[in-house]
């Protein structure tokens, strides 16, 4: 299985940075989520973070809380989860990070729910609404699957809880460009580059930014910044969201966009070797 | 974060990175003037001209003749606005104020803390967004136009099924965004830490008052003190007083709904089961994947699929019990008040009262049960209207 240190270090050998896109699993069911998943695989993505619907997602924006909506009225649940992650395995080994809330992780029972996504190919879980305070409850049932771990780091976040996230990370941190909830914006937060470049400072785990991500542009200058990955999240999700009537224009769209992202990316001036 | 804010395993702060700086901000603030003597004064005086404390207790003799045994109304449905919410939004939003925040936001389900929050922006000149969910405004539409001429803008909440936990989870949303200068006056003993305990710490004065007046008023302490169960502010407000008074009972009463085995209720404490909702560890009604589920229930503040913390742990420990009561014993005890004593309790309330009613024959005439009459009933005049319509 293809782990986080095997991505990153090649891609800073090229001074490239990851194209990390993010879907909710089953939007809008799980045939056309499997379908999007393998275009934007296609389309270059060079690590994949995918959301478990949740009925309170309260770090989410509507475009993001829409899509779980539509997942979950799917049938999507965490046990289907887990078949599709083992589907996008099949198409392809590309690490896979998962994003959901601290309720869909405890109701299975932490340790089942690492180690059962784990064999299904996932390389890390992040919780959103769990912090580094209570950061014991998962580290070592994640650890002991195997997996990485994934924490978030906002613009507000003091200086010494930086240095304690980065010494409990060992997948990427999450880097949250802007104060607020997931959801496109037309501007990238000024923030973006002083954080970056605190947090390159302070840390050699890889650095990873999302959040109000939506144009190439955007994501050139990401990684100009110096991360290490893009993650683009609502804008792809409004993507699905324009095209449920027409699946083969939602796939060119989406392929489309994401080449675009690439191609920005690959053409920024990364600034690390 | 100084303190884990923990009742047992229960409470915590389960919230994204983002609010963490806001919520060790709160924490900081409330421990240096919580105790601060100015900060005392100043609130004991608007406690008392403002908000109009103490409130009675009152011996209800013609609706204890019907039950059978002496009930006592700790009346929080005379304080201004209409409910206990106005002990904690006054202490809140002094604190907010010392804290040098300009804006207030603040969820709602009944209206009822909704509006005792955009009370307190008019009184303390603070620009004030209350979050409700839709169905919510639909059902509590004199409290809507109420905080609106207060000035407060209300914003309806679409997502889920437009009650408390959808306005809850906007709320926190916004809150996110707006962490600087936004103060989140949260409306229960619910929700992360140190809001738990915040709103105990300002809801406790009706446990004071009410222990003294027992042992005024009656010459001992009561058999037995039961509340309603939203969030459990109330409630545990009233408990605190009697905490360490270990003969007294203590009784917690939530939404029963269209009845326990129809699933349409919000008995969180009766029939949930422990998870992680809007950054607390708690009961918490959900599938068996982990989802929140609907509550229903006739009174919108009790329609929470969470509870607070500090209930769990004393569900856990035996220290209090608690019930539910279904929505047509609620609207029977709401009608046997207003007949027997002229007061309108609000539904919250009302759950109470159902259970003293269901009392009936278990307990000697010389018991001595104190409710706490949360909140009264004009609010409700509509919906019991709907239900029951008066015969003439
Ligand atoms: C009158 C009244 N009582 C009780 C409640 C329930 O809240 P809590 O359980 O926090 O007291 C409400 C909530 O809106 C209310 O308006």
């Amino acid at each position: 299985m293809k782990t986080y240190s095997e991505v990153f270090s090649g891609l800073r050998s090229q001074k490239r940075a990851a194209m990390i896109p993010f879907f909710v699993i089953g939007d809008p069911d799980f045939d056309v989520s499997l379908a999007v998943v393998e275009t934007a695989i296609d389309a270059g993505a060079d690590v994949l973070e995918l959301g478990i619907p949740f009925s309170d997602p309260i770090a989410d924006g509507p475009t993001i809380q829409r899509a779980d909506i539509r997942a979950m009225n799917a049938g999507m649940n965490v046990g289907r989860a887990l078949e599709f992650i083992r589907k996008v395995k099949a198409y392809r080994d590309i690490p896979i990070g998962l994003l959901m809330y601290y309720n869909l992780v405890s109701r299975y029972g932490a340790s089942r729910f690492f180690s059962d996504f784990h064999q299904a190919g996932v390389n890390s879980v992040l919780v959103a609404d769990l912090s580094i305070d209570d950061a014991d409850e998962i580290v070592a049932p994640a650890a002991s699957a195997g997996l990485d771990t994934v924490f978030m780091v906002t613009p507000n976040t003091a200086a010494d809880r930086i240095g304690l996230i980065a010494s409990r990370t060992t997948g990427f941190i999450y880097t949250v460009s802007v104060l607020g909830v997931t959801g496109s914006r037309e501007s990238l937060s000024d923030a973006v580059e002083g954080l970056v470049g605190r947090l390159k400072q302070l840390t050699d785990v890889p650095v990873c930014v999302g959040f109000g991500i939506s144009k190439p542009e955007h994501a050139a200058a990401v990684a100009e910044a110096g991360a290490d990955g893009v993650i683009i999240g609502s804008k792809i999700v409004s993507l699905i969201e324009n095209n449920l009537n027409d699946e083969e224009k939602m796939l060119a769209d989406i392929s489309t966009f994401l080449t675009e992202v690439k191609a920005a990316i690959g053409n920024a001036a990364h600034p690390r070797g | 974060m100084k303190y884990k804010g923990r009742f047992g395993d229960y409470g915590g702060f389960y919230v994204p990175e983002v609010l963490i700086p806001a919520l060790e901000e709160l924490e900081e603030a409330f421990y240096r003037f919580h105790e601060d003597e100015g900060f005392v004064a100043e609130l004991a005086q608007l406690f008392r001209d403002y908000a109009g404390r103490p409130s009675p207790l009152y011996h209800a003799k013609r609706f204890s003749e019907h039950v059978g045994f002496k009930v006592y109304l700790k009346r929080e449905d005379l304080l201004h606005g209409g409910a206990h919410k106005v002990n904690n939004t006054l202490g809140q939003g002094l604190l907010a104020r010392h804290m040098g925040k300009t804006r207030l936001i603040a969820e709602t389900g009944a209206g009822q803390h909704g509006l005792a929050t955009a009370m307190i922006g008019a009184l303390f000149g603070m620009q004030t967004k209350i979050f409700m969910g839709v169905t919510d405004v639909e059902r509590q539409s004199v409290n809507v136009h109420k905080m609106r001429l207060c000035g407060a803008e209300v914003i309806g909440v679409e997502g889920g099924t437009g009650t408390l936990k959808d306005a809850i989870n906007d709320a926190l949303r916004y809150w996110t965004a707006h962490v600087g200068d936004t103060f989140y006056l949260f409306g229960t003993a619910g929700g992360p830490h140190p809001y738990p305990v915040i709103v105990k710490h300002f809801q406790s004065c009706i446990g004071t008052e009410a222990r003294r007046q027992c042992l005024d008023q009656i010459g001992r302490l009561p058999d037995m003190v039961v509340a309603c169960v939203g969030g459990g502010s109330n409630a545990i407000g009233i408990f605190s007083g009697f905490m360490d008074d270990r003969d007294v009972r203590l009784v917690g009463v939530e939404a029963g709904g269209e009845g326990l085995s129809t699933g349409r209720h919000a008995a969180t404490l009766v029939a949930g089961q422990v998870g992680i909702l809007h950054g607390a560890k708690v009961y918490l009604l959900q599938d068996e994947h982990g989802q929140v589920c609907d509550t229903e229930s006739i009174s919108a503040g009790l329609d929470y699929p969470g509870v607070g913390p500090e209930h769990c742990w004393l569900k856990d420990t035996g220290r209090a019990e608690y019930a539910a009561a279904d929505d047509e014993d609620v609207l029977d005890a709401f009608e046997l008040l207003t007949r027997t004593e002229g007061i309108l309790p609000a539904l919250e309330s009302s759950h109470a009262l159902a259970y003293i009613c269901s009392l009936k024959g278990k307990l000697g005439p010389e018991q001595v049960v104190v409710v706490n009459l949360s909140g009264r009933g004009d609010k409700d005049v509509s919906i019991v209207e709907s239900h029951r319509p008066v015969q003439q």
